[in-house]
């Protein structure tokens, strides 16, 4: 709870640190508090937490990893930020202040025990990200996202909403606890309320977490907002999007999963191929990662097909993996378009040479995301992949081998452009920031790719 | 307070299960087809409007108040959204006067 209050409270001495014209405290205050926070979600680790505020909230483990997991993720985006966003607005107390305030809700998200919680975090996530999306107003792309995100927003937490109202109406609570033993003392009711509640509330969450069909929004949206925003949005959001997702299908629905796996088995499946076939034609670098964000989520939604002991562990470490790799693609993403002017594939063509570091990095990232062993990558999908055998799910894995395999081609485009592709240019200037968190966001994807055990058995 | 309880239950609780199905599905239709981006917004305004509406049916039938506070929820966060939707459209018409979404094709779909 402590860390959640923190969060909330940082953004608003953000903004009067901005109205008092303090513009060079604000990245130092705001990571200062944002550790303090991390201190005190470290603090409620194993205190056997139980739910506060009459059921509403649940600070477990599963709530205190996944929070510390957002706020390191944020953190090192917000580094990168340093000197980017002077680059589109003189008022930079609000960008600080927004992602705060919509990390806030991510932290409700993951720690909700009642489905008014899941609503209400989810919403504060989503409000700011609207204004985050469209936080260039002069910009066409930028003010385009922001519209298209909204309008799905808004029509998906309608979805949302009418699938929680169904399934108050059959349990007669918005209590996880409660709903659980609902379903365990009517096992063999067909009540038709309750199954159609769950459909609803999948697809307002596939919505969110940019899962097909529900995915057309995902590309559009991240190309046209700021490259650090789109950083976000793919990496801590769709991380939270499915902690609340693996929360509320773990423990309210897990014994009806014979009626709603199937479902979210065909989502999965057609969203692998759909993010990797169309990753494949891309040109855009930021375009293709978008696409590439699509099919990690069908991977991440494996653990929730195959929902067992294990599955929340696999689900954190997946996320983290692919959070730490895409943070340092898009990282190189805005130094080599600060340089370039272009988000293409060629862009990056004989940066090894002038770069090497930047040029290393960025490899790593890409071997990570496309999952080749020694980096965290591999380690994700391999306990996604042990998790759907246990449950002797082959077809599934088949096919999710076969995408992995496709992945590994458009990953490879850059790494192919980076280091046997020869272009005139000059040595990108990299700040000491990025340095930082290029180096630290390379070390942990080797140290979870040698010794998984760190952060595998923490659930 | 016990009248209206009793003039909501006068009417059957499937026939609130069907109008709120009713108007959800015609805001779902309203996104769907619709091209004026405000009248979008109108029609998201109705399907969460058939949330409430359903909720609060439940809440009376059941006799727990949770419905109607989640109710207060729904309505405070959908007036946030109004906030920074209205926002958005604005600025929208500012950079190209018009809020037709067919305009929004620079980006492919």
């Amino acid at each position: 709870m402590t860390t959640l209050i923190i969060i909330s409270v940082l953004p608003i001495v953000l903004l009067y640190l901005g109205l008092y014209k303090a513009q060079k405290a604000l990245l130092p205050v705001t990571i200062v508090g944002m550790l303090i926070a991390l201190a005190a979600a470290v603090m409620q680790w194993n205190t056997n937490a139980q739910p506060i505020y009459n059921g509403m909230m649940l600070f477990d483990n599963f709530s205190v990893v996944f929070s510390v997991g957002s706020i390191v993720s944020t953190i090192l985006i917000l580094m990168l930020s340093k000197g980017y966003f002077e680059k589109i607005s003189s008022h930079i107390a609000e960008y600080y202040a927004i992602i705060l305030f919509s990390l806030a809700g991510i932290i409700v998200m993951v720690s909700f025990h009642n489905l008014t919680m899941l609503f209400v975090g989810i919403e504060i996530m989503s409000v700011s990200l609207y204004i985050l999306a469209g936080i260039r107003k002069n910009d066409f792309a930028s003010n385009e996202a922001a519209l298209k995100y909204f309008l799905m927003g808004a029509f998906s937490t309608g979805f949302l909403l009418f699938g929680i109202t169904l399934i108050y109406g059959s349990t007669g609570s918005f209590d996880l606890d409660v709903i659980r033993d609902w379903v365990v003392t009517h096992p063999k009711s067909h009540d038709a309320l309750f199954y159609t509640g769950i459909l609803l509330i999948i697809v307002g969450l596939c919505f969110k977490v940019g899962a097909a069909p529900f995915h057309f929004w995902t590309p559009d949206v991240y190309e046209g907002a700021p490259a650090l925003i789109t950083a976000f949005m793919s990496t801590v959001v769709k991380a939270a999007g499915f902690a609340a997702f693996y929360r509320l299908f773990s423990v309210s629905f897990s014994t009806v999963s014979s009626f709603w796996s199937p479902v979210i088995l065909v989502i999965t499946i057609a969203t692998l191929f759909i993010g990797n076939i169309t990753a494949l034609y891309q040109q855009s670098f930021k375009r293709m990662l978008a696409f590439s964000s699509i099919s990690h989520a069908g991977y991440l939604l494996f653990a929730i097909v195959a929902l067992g002991a294990a599955s929340a562990n696999s689900i954190f470490v997946y996320a983290t993996a692919y959070s730490i790799a895409s943070i340092i693609a898009f990282g190189a993403l805005v130094l080599v378009r600060q340089q370039t002017g272009t988000d293409n594939f060629e862009g990056f063509n004989g940066l090894a040479r002038k770069n090497p570091f930047l040029a290393f990095a960025l490899t790593i990232s890409m071997l990570s995301l496309a999952g080749i062993p020694l980096t965290a990558g591999f380690i994700g999908k391999f306990f996604m992949f042990s998790g759907a055998l246990l449950q002797y799910k082959y077809l599934m894995v088949i096919i999710a081998v076969i995408n992995a395999i496709i992945s590994i081609f458009y990953y490879f485009r850059v790494i192919i452009a980076m280091y046997f592709r020869s272009a005139e240019r000059t040595e990108v200037l990299v700040p000491a920031y990025y340095k930082f968190v290029f180096g630290f966001s390379v070390l942990v994807t080797i140290a979870i790719g040698i010794y998984p055990e760190l952060i595998s058995r923490l659930i | 307070m016990n009248s209206i309880a009793n003039t909501i239950h006068a009417v059957p609780l499937n026939h609130y299960i069907l109008l709120s199905t009713i108007i959800f599905s015609i805001g779902v239709m309203g996104v769907l087809l619709r091209r004026n981006a405000i009248v979008i917004f109108m029609s998201v305004e109705l399907m969460l409007n058939s949330v409430n509406l359903l909720l609060t049916a439940f809440s009376v039938y059941r006799g727990d108040a949770a419905g109607q506070v989640f109710v207060f929820f729904i309505m405070a966060l959908a007036a946030a959204e109004v906030a920074v939707g209205l926002a958005i459209i604005v600025m929208i018409y500012r950079n190209t006067n018009s809020i037709d979404i067919n305009v929004l094709n620079r980006l492919k779909w």
